[in-house]
């Protein structure tokens, strides 16, 4: 297969790629020109609605419908939030843009406030990214003494300024609006919908709250035309009208068991199998794969059967996982556990757990009790039940939760034990050989250590 | 510190929302924020303390009865690190250091953290110790980190 020519991480590898000069040396802000010169707001809404840009940070909502959500002819503020609380595991592309190239999120940003007649910008930044912070403050405090940001911009009528919001750590903060909360100084409960924020958002004015690598996007869309991101990627499904389709470049992380991990980009639509062996250099030492999470952990898991599945919008979907999430690809060869597998993926989500539902505070505390007890040799094959009948009752989806954390903490716990049952039970009978099939509830309220 | 929190005013239309940023400020000078510090916070943003508490203990980031280490490092221990030797590096710090996650070494040098996902899966095993991402760790290498702190 020919490599794809990348586009969004053209010039990551220039020296000083961070810099302003370096940026327009390579047609840095040439879109944002275009776009104050030639272009009406409502022209760059339309360029991205028909590029059909769907957000990159999970959900896969359309980028341009977001916009035309906000109020006609609101008296404003309209606020525009991004959201670089990058926290899903093994997820880094943003951070990569961030560090590398972060005026091109910069004139992303400022084009989408123009296009949305925001005022204000604010980047959510996830505490962990400490050279994120460095760089774009100072990609930002560059833009204001070269005209681009500030009273006016460019000789324009349109003004903005983007304020940089540190995060502290908390993997919710990334659900848009538990970063909303955050964001207003209190603790990061999710809200519940309706109202979305485009009508009541940060501080209950109409917002929109994007991605770092959706905006990005934004950049080379007003550059290249909406064809040129059509031109790239998986048509819209013609047997489904309401398919946005799954366009343009995308990046692809790639982590784990893999000879070359990295951040890659590719056309949206590339299989999981091809983004291992042609791009990450195949399984490290050699090995087979066992399985691979297709888009962060909270989407499941593929596996060595299912690597064929294109990772588009709708592919990881058809094989049962949650959606292509964050196009994060973690490798898992033929030696790892399942058992430890979904161990680590129950204690993030325990610890991640924002506990403003029950069934998710509850529901990612217990299934972590019960894979502490299965590893210490305690397992019995009736959790294996429980486990699923947690996963199948917690979230948006089966609809007892707020927000969509706990279907992200369901879905590694349905996956695996549907695709890898026997294995579980195997070590259940081996480790537990005398209890496996007891039956009868263990006291709860013990384990609390409440009472 | 009064005047870098109240110079964040501008930038929002709410006082509450210098919450976090006032937070920052403090933890970063003194390494944690004590209740004193709740207080006056709370001074200056016309809020409650109660609800400058409330938001601080929802993060579990900031520590209050004592200060943190002189370096405070964060070692991953979500799947794409703990799939590569992630666990072995961090109980090997453990060991090195005498503390376990969360706590402070008697010479106030380190505090040893677990972190959930760095965000560096590309390096794993990784650590974040101050604005340092120390990347592709082995329990050597951070031994060798560990001497390094000063």
């Amino acid at each position: 297969m020919a490599q794809f020519e990348p586009i969004l991480l053209a010039n990551i590898n220039r020296h000083d790629s961070h810099t302003l000069s370096v940026y327009e040396s390579t047609g840095g802000y040439r879109a944002l020109r275009k776009a104050l010169a030639q272009m009406q707001p409502v022209d760059v809404v339309d360029v991205v609605k028909s590029s059909n840009l769907r957000g990159r940070g999970g959900a896969g909502f359309p980028t341009g419908l977001k916009w035309t959500f906000l109020p006609k002819d609101h008296p404003g503020p309209i606020y525009m939030c991004i959201n670089a609380d990058e926290s899903e595991p093994g997820t880094f592309n943003n951070r990569i843009l961030m560090e590398e190239d972060p005026h091109q999120v910069i004139e992303g940003i400022i084009l989408s406030c123009y296009a949305t007649r925001a005022a204000t910008a604010y980047i959510y930044l996830r505490y962990e990214y400490p050279l994120s912070l460095t760089r774009l403050q100072a990609a930002i405090d560059e833009c204001y003494a070269a005209g681009y940001l500030g009273k006016g911009i460019l000789g324009s009528q349109f003004s903005l300024d983007i304020y940089l919001h540190r995060g502290a750590a908390a993997y919710i903060c990334g659900e848009e609006t538990g970063l909303l909360e955050s964001l207003e100084g209190r603790r990061a409960w999710p809200r519940i919908k309706p109202p979305f924020p485009a009508i009541e958002g940060a501080f209950r004015k109409p917002t929109v709250v994007n991605n770092i690598e959706t905006v990005a996007c934004v950049t080379q869309i007003v550059n290249r035309g909406a064809d040129w991101f059509k031109s790239i990627g998986v048509p819209s499904d013609p047997n489904n009208p309401r398919d946005p389709g799954s366009y343009g470049p995308k990046l692809y992380c790639l982590s784990g068991h893999i000879n070359k991990p990295g951040c890659y980009e590719a056309p949206l639509g590339i299989t999981c199998r091809q983004l291992i062996d042609e791009y990450g250099g195949g399984v490290w030492k050699g090995r087979k794969a066992k399985a691979a999470i297709p888009g962060g952990i909270s989407m499941g898991l593929l596996t060595e059967a299912e690597l064929d599945t294109p990772l588009d919008f709708a592919g990881p979907g058809k094989v049962g996982c949650l959606g292509l999430g964050t196009a994060a690809v973690v490798v898992l060869d033929e030696t790892v556990s399942m058992v430890d597998f979904l161990h680590n993926s129950c204690r993030f989500f325990q610890h991640e757990s924002c506990g403003q539902c029950t069934p998710c505070r509850e529901g990612t505390a217990w299934s972590l009790e019960m894979l502490n007890r299965i590893k210490a040799g305690k397992g019995r094959l009736k959790d294996l039940e429980l486990l699923l009948e947690i996963g199948d009752s917690i979230g948006i989806i089966p609809g007892t939760t707020i927000c969509g954390l706990a279907d992200g903490a369901a879905w590694p716990i349905k996956n695996a034990i549907r695709k890898f049952r026997a294995e579980f039970e195997e070590y259940i009978k081996k480790t537990n050989p005398k209890g496996y099939g007891e039956t009868k509830a263990v006291p709860a309220l013990a384990k609390t250590g409440a009472h | 510190m009064v005047e870098a929190i109240k110079a964040l005013f501008s930038r929002y239309p709410t006082r509450q929302a210098v919450t976090l940023p006032a937070l920052h400020i403090v933890n970063e000078r003194l390494r944690y924020v004590p209740i004193g510090a709740i207080v006056e916070i709370a001074r200056l943003l016309e809020l409650a303390p109660a609800q400058v508490q409330d938001t601080l203990s929802f993060y579990g980031f900031f520590k209050q009865d004592e200060p943190h280490g002189r370096t405070r490092a964060w070692v991953c221990r979500s799947i794409s690190c703990a799939l590569r030797g992630g666990e072995e590096v961090l109980s090997h710090m453990c060991h090195t250091l005498g503390v376990k996650p969360g706590e402070t070494t008697a010479d106030g040098r380190v505090t040893l953290e677990f972190a959930e996902c760095l965000g560096a899966c590309d390096f794993a095993p990784c650590m974040l110790a101050g604005d340092t991402l120390h990347k592709n760790l082995t329990p050597e290498t951070a031994d060798q980190a560990l001497r390094s702190f000063k």
